[in-house]
């Protein structure tokens, strides 16, 4: 054992809280060089503050991180950079005025006030680390005319440009195509090759498994599993953390089984991001009184899809609604139309009281209609009479969702779709909003879009599920199928 | 062959310097005049375009740093020092102080530091109103040296200091300084991941900002021979830096000056349509701001895939 390599980066015990939440709790692990280590967990877990903290982007409450036997944790950025860790940023901020040449230069640069001049290696250097990553040919182009892989390559390339003995790579496949994929994998690997120690921080085990020596799980801010790739996918936590423990369906396909045009037909939907495709040729269709459920990682467009079929994102193809097309139409007249959205953010007035949340949503209801539509939600959410008048603000993560929830109702929506009404809440929470939803199902004929990626909240109210991944539906099909086909090919 | 040497910028700049250097043999005193004050100004301009056009900072106080310099030379001089050692001390004054004020005031994030540099010249101008008795309050104060009587050699001052800031100014922004104050500019969190500190580049701009903005401020003191309130500390005076800046430009340094010239010559011209000429001034300027964002010499430089 005495010939392999000490490791370059040896963290220990690293501890970070943001108030009250604890975002990474007593996390180690340490990479040699050479040595690819992929840092998995779904949103939320604290895989990112644990690459912003060995960064020094963010100061750790506790714990060492050894650079080479050097703890460096709570120095500056500049001083970690500096001493040889590189980050590779998942969104690029390029200098728009400069070219590509002169982006690299920049990273080669040393940090002093006095050496004003460019030393004229450093021209040689750029363009040796252009090519090596592909630019060769953009060296004189601006970023604002290049594609978005382009631009991933232009961020590696500044992360070359250091000659970093450890390189932090944050979702390294995000917005690539598949082509993409496979070129980029290729240069993580070539880091690997070269002795560097490589951190690969992403969403799920799947896309990182090829390239990974080692992986190590988070949830919640605390480390999970850690192991190969196949032996973290077949962990009973990640698991229960991807997939949940048992799952209940009661799917009802009679509803899908009924003929003529859908509630709402999407199809072959098209959104980019600048460059980044967000959403490819995505198709999928809503019967009335359906739970139709999208289920899919962070960042597979599941967002960007609600607001698509809301128009708040420009999209190629077509939405159709009650048998026509929604393209063209203002996010307020789709919304008058009966397509309300709850998003993610919950966008609550956070200084008005409950009652006022409430009353707002009710605007264009007739007075006696909206207090027996706001008496009804009550008794959905009892929780909600209890706090009437307090600030929607001074609410709890769960009292939030259930007011945000209530607050769409309050429009009587024919099509109600939830984003990740699960984001940052405790099982109990989960429990109660699964009642109400239940009870929304069983006593209403209310259509609903549910966008999730806990799955066993997702299925026990799904009558069919489509799975969206990188961009794309990859699997559509009834609840119960799901469970059966698709257990380990989500993680 | 390097790029620039290929864009007629170089021969254009040269033409301009020619041009400006022999204007006192055709321009008659009037112009001159004019042109010397609207030149101090420029260089006013050019320094405030070093921090907000590359280090993103924006200082609502470019007049804190002037009024230092101006006053503090004005001082100097009143207290028997030679004119030339009062410029240096002005400017000594005014790199001391901008550098006091940036140290902490660049810990804040956002429009915060705006606030603070705005609440300078506020400091300063109660500073100098309270010390009337030394600095002439409201009125102004008289300094017994000037510059120059010869009108034509104080035109070479101020046009010798301002193509001696521009070229300066100008080659720092195109140093590696230049870059890597975009870069802390533009993503303060990227920049510091390549290495750079943030801090210390940002404070030696301001250092750098306030050496030419007080040495200005000093030999326009020198030129009038009064320090004055209304002319180089006034808020007004800040929001005229600032328009001189986008109409010609940000981050291209020189458009500074075009601005500069542009307002102190229009406003004088239009004279005789009494007060409102500061109006046509401003709105022509405003018109600039909105329909080309980048300023008129922005536009002009603007790699043309972007136009």
């Amino acid at each position: 054992m005495s010939d392999t390599p000490p490791p370059l980066l040896e963290v220990t015990g690293l501890t970070k809280r943001f108030g009250g939440l604890v975002a990474a709790k007593d996390i180690g692990f340490t990479i040699r060089g050479g040595e690819i280590l992929g840092l998995i967990g779904p949103n939320g877990s604290g895989k990112s503050t644990v690459m912003r903290t060995i960064m020094g982007i963010e100061r750790p409450n506790a714990g060492s991180i050894r650079l080479e036997g050097t703890n460096v944790a709570g120095w500056p950025t500049h001083r970690i950079a500096r001493a040889g860790i590189g980050i590779v940023f998942q969104h690029s901020r390029p200098l728009n005025r400069q070219t590509v040449l002169e982006n690299i230069k920049l990273a080669l640069l040393p940090d002093s006030l006095l050496r004003l001049a460019v030393q004229p290696h450093v021209e040689e250097q750029a363009r040796a680390i252009a090519e090596q990553v592909g630019l060769g040919a953009v060296l004189d182009r601006r970023p604002p005319t290049l594609p978005f892989a382009d631009l991933r390559r232009l961020e590696m390339a500044k992360a070359l440009a250091r000659d970093p003995k450890v390189v932090l790579i944050d979702e390294p496949f995000a917005g690539l195509t598949q082509g993409e994929t496979a070129i980029f994998s290729e240069l993580i690997d070539q880091f690997r090759r070269e002795g560097r120690a490589v951190l690969l921080v992403d969403h799920n085990v799947k896309s990182v498994a090829r390239l990974v020596d080692r992986i190590l799980a988070m949830y919640l801010g605390e480390r999970v599993a850690e192991g190969s790739a196949e032996e973290v996918m077949r962990d009973a936590t990640v698991r229960r953390v991807y997939l949940g423990g048992e799952i209940e369906i009661h799917a009802r396909p009679e509803l899908d089984a009924v003929p003529g045009e859908p509630l709402l037909d999407i199809r072959d939907v098209d959104v980019l991001y600048g460059k980044a495709q967000a959403l490819q040729k995505v198709s999928l269709h809503v019967r009335a009184g359906e739970f139709v459920s999208v289920v899919g990682l962070n960042g597979a467009g599941k967002t960007t899809l609600f607001n698509a079929i809301s128009g708040l994102v420009p999209y190629g193809g077509e939405i159709r609604w009650q048998g026509a097309a929604l393209a063209g139409r203002s996010a307020a007249s789709i919304a008058r139309n009966g397509i309300v959205q709850c998003p993610e953010t919950r966008e609550l007035f956070g200084d008005l009281s409950v009652q006022e949340n409430l009353d707002l949503g009710g605007q264009r209801l007739a007075h006696d209609q909206q207090a027996r539509q706001r008496e009804w939600l009550l008794e959905l959410f009892p929780i909600l009479r209890e706090r009437a008048g307090q600030r929607a603000r001074t609410l709890s993560g769960g009292e939030q969702q259930m007011l945000a929830i209530a607050r769409a109702l309050m429009m009587q929506p024919k099509l109600l779709i939830l984003d990740e009404p699960t984001l940052g809440l405790a099982p109990v929470i989960l429990e109660q909003l699964s009642n109400a939803l239940t009870q929304l199902r069983e006593t209403t004929d209310i259509t609903v879009l549910l966008g999730e990626q806990n799955v066993t909240f997702a299925l026990p109210h799904a009558d069919r599920i489509y799975l969206l991944e990188h961009a794309r539906i990859v699997w559509e099909g009834n609840a119960g199928r799901f469970a059966a086909e698709m257990g380990s090919g989500y993680l | 062959m390097p790029k620039i040497l290929r864009s007629p910028l170089p021969l254009v700049l040269l033409a301009l310097v020619i041009i400006g250097g022999v204007a006192p043999i055709w321009l008659d005193a009037y112009y001159l005049g004019i042109f010397t004050v609207a030149y101090y100004f420029g260089v006013f301009a050019m320094s405030w375009d070093l921090l907000f056009g590359f280090a993103g900072e924006v200082n609502f106080g470019p007049t804190f740093l002037i009024g230092l310099g101006a006053y503090g030379a004005g001082l100097l001089n009143n207290a028997g020092w030679p004119l030339p050692l009062c410029i240096v001390g002005g400017a000594v004054i005014a790199v001391i102080g901008g550098v006091a004020l940036a140290v902490p005031a660049l810990r804040l994030r956002g429009p915060y530091f705006g606030l603070v540099t705005l609440v300078a010249v506020l400091l300063l101008l109660d500073f100098i109103v309270i010390f009337a008795a030394q600095t002439g309050g409201e009125i102004g104060m008289m300094v017994p040296d000037v510059l120059s009587v010869s009108t034509a050699v104080n035109y070479w001052y101020a046009f010798g200091f301002l193509v001696i800031a521009g070229a300066i100014l100008f080659g720092l922004s195109r140093s590696a300084l230049g870059l890597i104050l975009q870069a802390t500019g533009q993503d303060r969190v990227e920049a510091q991941a390549l290495g750079f500190n943030v801090t210390k580049h940002k404070v030696a701009a301001f250092a750098i900002s306030a050496l030419f903005s007080g040495v200005a401020g000093a030999m326009l003191t020198f030129y009038q021979g009064t320090a004055s309130v209304d002319q180089m500390v006034d808020l007004s005076i800040a929001v005229q830096i600032i328009i001189a800046v986008v109409f010609g430009g940000r981050r291209t340094i020189l458009g500074g000056v075009l601005g500069s010239i542009f307002l102190v010559l229009f406003d004088e011209l239009l004279r005789p349509i009494g007060q409102l000429n500061t109006f046509v001034v401003s709105g022509v300027a405003l018109l600039v701001i909105l329909f080309w964002p980048d300023g008129v010499l922005g536009y002009v430089l603007r790699p043309r895939e972007e136009r």
